[in-house]
């Protein structure tokens, strides 16, 4: 405690009981270290204030949604047009899941590009990908909920390209849709799964990707020693300073979601045809775009199980990267990394925007 | 009474055991429960062999429809006033469902751009395999489709 603190008998007997200045001298002594790229280190909050922004309004969606298929979609009607306020809720639920994951992409790719990901903060990069992934099984598991018809194929497809998976395949997909086909089983898992299951393994990988920043300190670029930067605490310099763009980003989800109410479309019909146009959200147009591109067969195999590979092992060598990224002798491969970085952004915006168009 | 030195360190190893096996017995006996759990039951569906289809008047040529068959969709197709013609509406690349284009009288998938000609061959795209032909009879002004025998 420091000595020209005043004394406070309540701060000092809540000290007592549960030692809250113990987290305040850790709060004092975290800072910032100061670089050309020291914007990137937003990124981080802002995806977690986005997760914030998630969990209010999922828990407000949730006074009124019913997960059944007789009364998803007509709930989300309810929401959109009966209830004071609905429509806006809604829309900012579906926007924000959309900027969040922008923004943990965006964050991926700044930890890659500043190579924040080097030892010892290899679990850093693990918990982070695990995140990532997590945030893109809410998109699918959310996606559903409404029960509309491009959700309810994009569903379909979905579950089916679990089933393409030799061996595990079949069974997984069974798991996910609570059946051989997609339906009100499924309706009540990915309900499940979208406001319980998910919940309470992300929050406990956001409290360990915290606690293993809190414990290695912000990264910097490689080749700089962090002793020769300027710092900037992180309270009261940095958070203010976050707490500004997070009001911005507030803005933009508020406007967005004011001028651009998201849709709620046409009720799902397992007996209609999949609807002209119909493709998945902004982030999985890539890998949707490419099956598109496979033909039916390549040499023996067939296209969508040898698309299915190609994905899987895209992300395996995705995940594993701080791994290869060191070579034998300890030195950083930093321009293979830089370069590998470079030619994932180039294949999912160039494929995103060819999914989009065509 | 005489004890060998190491007979406690035996009796450690073999509480050891013990009480790791007992701890793993009760993992499993916890896991094995939830992850049957988990695992959907088995539904016997109604085997369905034939349904009807509607009217001959309500499909003029040149169109198609989707018809309930079973739990699945099958697509109807009027090509011309006396050819008919069935298939299992389910896209064998990833599970959507098909449509008629009466424009290009062909069957198309929306999902990812996989089409079929009128005997249900792929024509292009990614779909790996024909769709299921169904039997077409028409019987008075009603039209039934049936599995092939």
């Amino acid at each position: 405690m420091p000595a020209t603190e005043p004394k406070n008998k309540t701060l000092d007997w809540l000290d007592e009981r549960t030692g809250w200045r113990m987290v305040r001298d850790l709060a004092d002594h975290k800072v910032v270290p100061l670089h050309a790229g020291t914007a990137w280190y937003y990124f981080g909050g802002i995806t977690l204030f986005l997760l914030g922004i998630q969990v209010i309004t999922g828990v407000l969606l949730l006074l009124y949604y019913r997960p059944t298929v007789a009364e998803a979609f007509d709930s989300v009607r309810f929401i959109m047009t009966r209830v004071e306020f609905g429509w806006l809720i809604r829309s900012i639920h579906s926007w924000s899941a959309n900027l969040l994951i922008l923004a943990a992409f965006v964050h991926m790719f700044s930890v890659v590009f500043t190579h924040a990901y080097r030892r010892p903060r290899e679990l850093t990069w693990l918990s982070g990908i695990a995140l990532l992934g997590l945030m893109l099984g809410f998109g699918f598991s959310g996606y559903l909920l409404p029960w509309n018809q491009i959700s309810y194929f994009a569903t379909k497809v979905g579950t089916d390209m679990a089933s393409s998976v030799p061996v595990a395949g079949p069974p997984m997909a069974r798991f996910l849709r609570g059946g051989d086909d997609v339906g009100a089983a499924t309706l009540t898992r990915f309900f499940a799964f979208h406001v319980m299951i998910l919940p309470l393994i992300t929050f406990g990988l956001v409290g360990l990707h915290l606690l293993l920043v809190q414990f290695h300190g912000m990264s910097t670029p490689s080749g700089v020693s962090a002793s020769r930067l300027a710092h900037m605490k992180f309270f009261p310099n940095f958070f203010l300073r976050e707490l500004v763009i997070w009001y911005g980003v507030l803005a933009v989800l508020g406007t967005l979601a004011a001028i651009f109410p998201w849709e709620l479309g046409q009720k799902a019909d397992p007996f209609a045809s999949a609807p002209a146009g119909i493709r998945p959200e902004w982030y999985f147009l890539a890998e949707f775009y490419t099956l598109k591109l496979i033909p039916s067969h390549v040499w023996f195999f067939e296209g969508e199980l040898l698309g299915l590979l190609g994905f899987g092992l895209l992300a395996a060598g995705w995940v594993a990267l701080p791994f290869w990224a060191a070579g034998r002798n300890g030195e950083h491969r930093a321009r293979l990394v830089t370069a590998a970085g470079v030619f994932l952004i180039c294949y999912l915006a160039t494929f995103t925007i060819l999914g989009y168009v065509k | 009474m005489e004890t060998r030195p190491d007979s406690g360190q035996d009796r450690r190893t073999v509480v050891s055991w013990l009480l790791g096996g007992g701890v793993a017995a009760s993992l499993a006996s916890f896991f094995y429960p939830v992850t049957r759990f988990v695992n959907p039951p088995a539904v016997a569906e109604a085997s369905v062999n034939e349904v009807d289809a509607g009217k001959v008047q309500d499909l003029k040529p040149n169109s198609g429809k989707i018809v309930r068959f079973g739990s699945k969709p099958a697509l109807l197709v009027h090509i011309s006033d006396t050819e008919w013609k069935a298939f299992s509406a389910v896209c064998t690349h990833l599970n959507c469902t098909v449509q008629y284009r009466e424009a290009r009288r062909d069957i198309w998938c929306a999902c990812h751009n996989g089409t079929y000609n009128l005997n249900g061959q792929v024509i292009s795209g990614p779909p790996p395999r024909p769709l299921e032909e169904l039997v077409v009879q028409i019987r008075g002004d009603e039209v039934f489709i049936s599995r092939r025998a």
